[in-house]
């Protein structure tokens, strides 16, 4: 067992990618505005391994596509998870497609880092959290860590995967510390986390309602009703095993997820217990996601509408009650 | 400017027959639904795409669009698994999963084509960004129409390669129409060449119909991209002689039958022809056996085609992660 220290989120992340670019030589960044990085501990990999790109998001996105098809890594900075609008094509069409379309001749090797702001009266434009848009694209890997050590961990795997990797960074939790190994500590896809173990309600949680979630579990504890906490963690592949086999024990299903309610993450997870877990289930299943609306401006708007800890207490305690 | 060696002057019109022959007969295909789906063909644009390719090393990799059939041939694919693609089959270099829009055959460089429009300027530029990181001299070059030169995609592209001198060349067939709306409708510039100038980067016009011409400004920029020097915009004047895509009913309104007649009169085959006829590279009977062994080749590729299994259902599931994991759900 390798030791373990404090890292923040953020750290997590640049100690994975300074990790895998100094264990594989065709790891390379791209984004805008990464040239500083150069002056810091990136330093030593040189100019050739980090390109600080132009406003060009559907250009380089593209360019990633193309660099994996021919040997390299990349990976892409993509900052701000609304600008995946500006490159849906190379996403969706090209890296999510390609092998396919190839009959297996392509593998896509990249990974996109996209940055999650909501919460920041960023507005409607900045504060998107898209990932289902990408689960319901075929052929992209899609990944959320909650933690620092899964930060790392899950960016390490991406990097090795050899399919397109989209990972939402949620930046709420940017400097959130936590035990993380030294070295090389990938996480593997399609591997839930248990939290916290629990006998009377199933809880998923998805990014920073992770956090939300096991405040809330806390407080439930003492109200005398058990919560087993879930994080997926990878959206694209999902450990159906793991959440299955909660629900079927505790027979209450609530799921936590800052994305839109419609067609969300939430809404899959709802579909796979009633579909397969549908014996088993003793109370409908709860939703607590974010309402169907463009993310308003004003912080007395803004912070009504995400998972609180509040809300997901609330949902179990009706799950709880049925 | 480099000049082609006279086996690879008689080779350019081997492929260009190679590549009219089998848009020929996939058009033919087309009508009698027994490809399905669109089929674009290139015929009457052979000179640009033999003439770019043949300039190329067997290592350097391209990307094309829609339009696309002759991009792999010109490189040297086998004609069996392409055709096969097209009708779908196991044994279709893509296995099936491609079809006429969307051949890729990695065995010679070609990295795929896509239906979309200009997603795949970029796709080349980062191939260029690939070579130059892992330290080999490759180049790749971008296929592409007048059409996408009115995409962001391209302008992005250019704009990336230039300011890093990546090994990429931007090769515009045009053929005067994006679909149906002609170029001067649609494009600021009378040539899509004067836009590198935008990029600071070479932009160069040339007959598309000209075998010759086309590979000689090819070679001179490929070698000038292999050498560090950065990336160039080559356009070749050009022109479909069928529709924009054939058996879909695309009304031929715009445009009409004299400036079709007027382009056939400046054929490219016909034009390499005279050409080696011209230098002694072959006689009549020479020149004509090429044709003959083209459409033979053709025949073969069909007869392949026709022969080989259709996919198993399984197949489409078996391809679409590397890794495995969240495929087939």
């Amino acid at each position: 067992m390798s030791e373990t220290r404090e890292l923040s989120y953020a750290e997590a992340i640049h100690e994975a990618q300074i990790l895998e670019m100094g264990r594989d030589a065709s790891v390379i960044l791209i984004g805008e505005d990464i040239h500083g990085l150069t002056l810091g501990p990136y330093a030593e990999f040189g100019p050739e391994r980090l390109w600080s790109a132009p406003i060009s998001e559907s250009g380089f996105t593209g360019m990633a596509v193309g660099a994996a098809l021919t040997g390299l890594r990349p990976i892409v900075d993509l900052l701000i998870s609304s600008l995946l609008y500006v490159a849906m094509d190379p996403l969706v069409n090209q890296a999510g497609k390609l092998r396919a379309m190839t009959g297996g001749q392509a593998k896509v090797p990249a990974v996109f880092r996209c940055g999650l702001w909501h919460g920041s009266s960023y507005a409607a434009q900045h504060s998107d959290r898209p990932y289902p848009l990408f689960m319901n694209s075929p052929g992209l890997k899609v990944a959320i860590p909650a933690t620092p050590a899964d930060a790392k961990g899950l960016l390490q795997t991406a990097v090795r995967d050899d399919d397109p990797v989209m990972i939402f960074e949620d930046r709420n939790l940017a400097h959130e510390r936590g035990p993380v190994c030294e070295g090389d500590a990938p996480v593997p896809f399609g591997q839930a986390r248990v939290h916290r173990e629990g006998s009377d309600v199933t809880l998923v949680a998805i990014a920073s309602a992770v956090r939300e979630a096991l405040a809330a579990a806390d407080d439930l504890a003492r109200e005398g009703i058990s919560v087993e906490v879930i994080d997926p963690r990878t959206l694209v592949p999902l450990d159906r095993e793991t959440l299955l086999g909660s629900v079927r024990r505790t027979g209450r299903l609530v799921v936590a997820d800052p994305a839109h309610r419609t067609c969300g993450a939430a809404a899959e997870i709802a579909a796979l217990a009633a579909e397969e877990a549908f014996d088993a289930l003793r109370a409908p299943v709860a939703r607590v996601t974010t309402p169907d609306v463009p993310i308003p401006f004003s912080p007395a708007l803004e912070s009504k509408l995400y998972p609180s800890q509040q809300g997901i207490a609330d949902a179990v305690r009706r799950v709880a009650r049925y | 400017m480099p000049t082609p060696r006279p086996e690879l002057l008689i080779e350019m019109q081997r492929r260009m027959w190679r590549v009219r022959a089998f848009d020929e007969r996939a058009v033919e295909l087309r009508h009698a639904r027994e490809i399905h789906g669109p089929v674009h063909p290139s015929i009457g644009q052979e000179a640009a795409c033999v003439g770019a390719c043949m300039a190329l090393r067997e290592d350097d990799t391209l990307t094309g669009n829609h339009r696309s059939h002759g991009h792999p041939i010109a490189k040297g694919s086998e004609l069996g698994p392409l055709m096969a693609e097209l009708l779908g089959k196991a044994t279709g270099v893509c296995g099936g999963m491609g079809g006429s829009m969307h051949l890729a055959d990695f065995s010679v460089g070609s990295l795929g084509e896509t239906g979309i429009v200009g997603a795949g300027i970029p796709i080349a530029v980062g191939a260029g960004l690939s070579a130059r990181v892992r330290g080999t001299d490759q180049i790749c070059i971008a296929f592409f129409g007048d059409g996408a030169s009115n995409h962001g995609t391209f302008h992005e592209s250019l704009n990336l390669a230039a300011i890093w001198k990546l090994p990429v060349l931007f090769f515009c067939e045009n053929n005067g129409y994006a679909a149906t709306t002609s170029l001067a409708r649609a494009t600021s510039v009378e040539d899509v060449a004067e836009r590198a100038a935008g990029y600071r980067m070479p932009g160069v016009v040339v007959d598309g119909q000209d075998a010759v011409a086309v590979y000689e400004v090819t070679a001179e920029a490929a070698a000038r991209a292999r050498a560090g020097e950065g990336p160039s915009l080559l356009e070749a004047k050009t022109y479909r002689y069928l529709e924009h895509a054939e058996g879909e009913g695309i009304p031929g309104f715009y445009r009409d039958a004299a400036e079709i007649e007027r382009w056939r009169q400046r054929d490219p085959l016909e034009i390499h022809r005279q050409l080696l006829l011209d230098r002694n590279l072959l006689d009549a009977a020479g020149a004509d056996r090429i044709e003959r062994e083209a459409r033979a080749e053709v025949d073969a590729a069909l007869a392949f085609a026709r022969e080989s299994a259709e996919p198993e259902p399984r197949a489409a599931f078996d391809v679409v992660f590397a890794n495995s994991g969240g495929s087939g759900t």
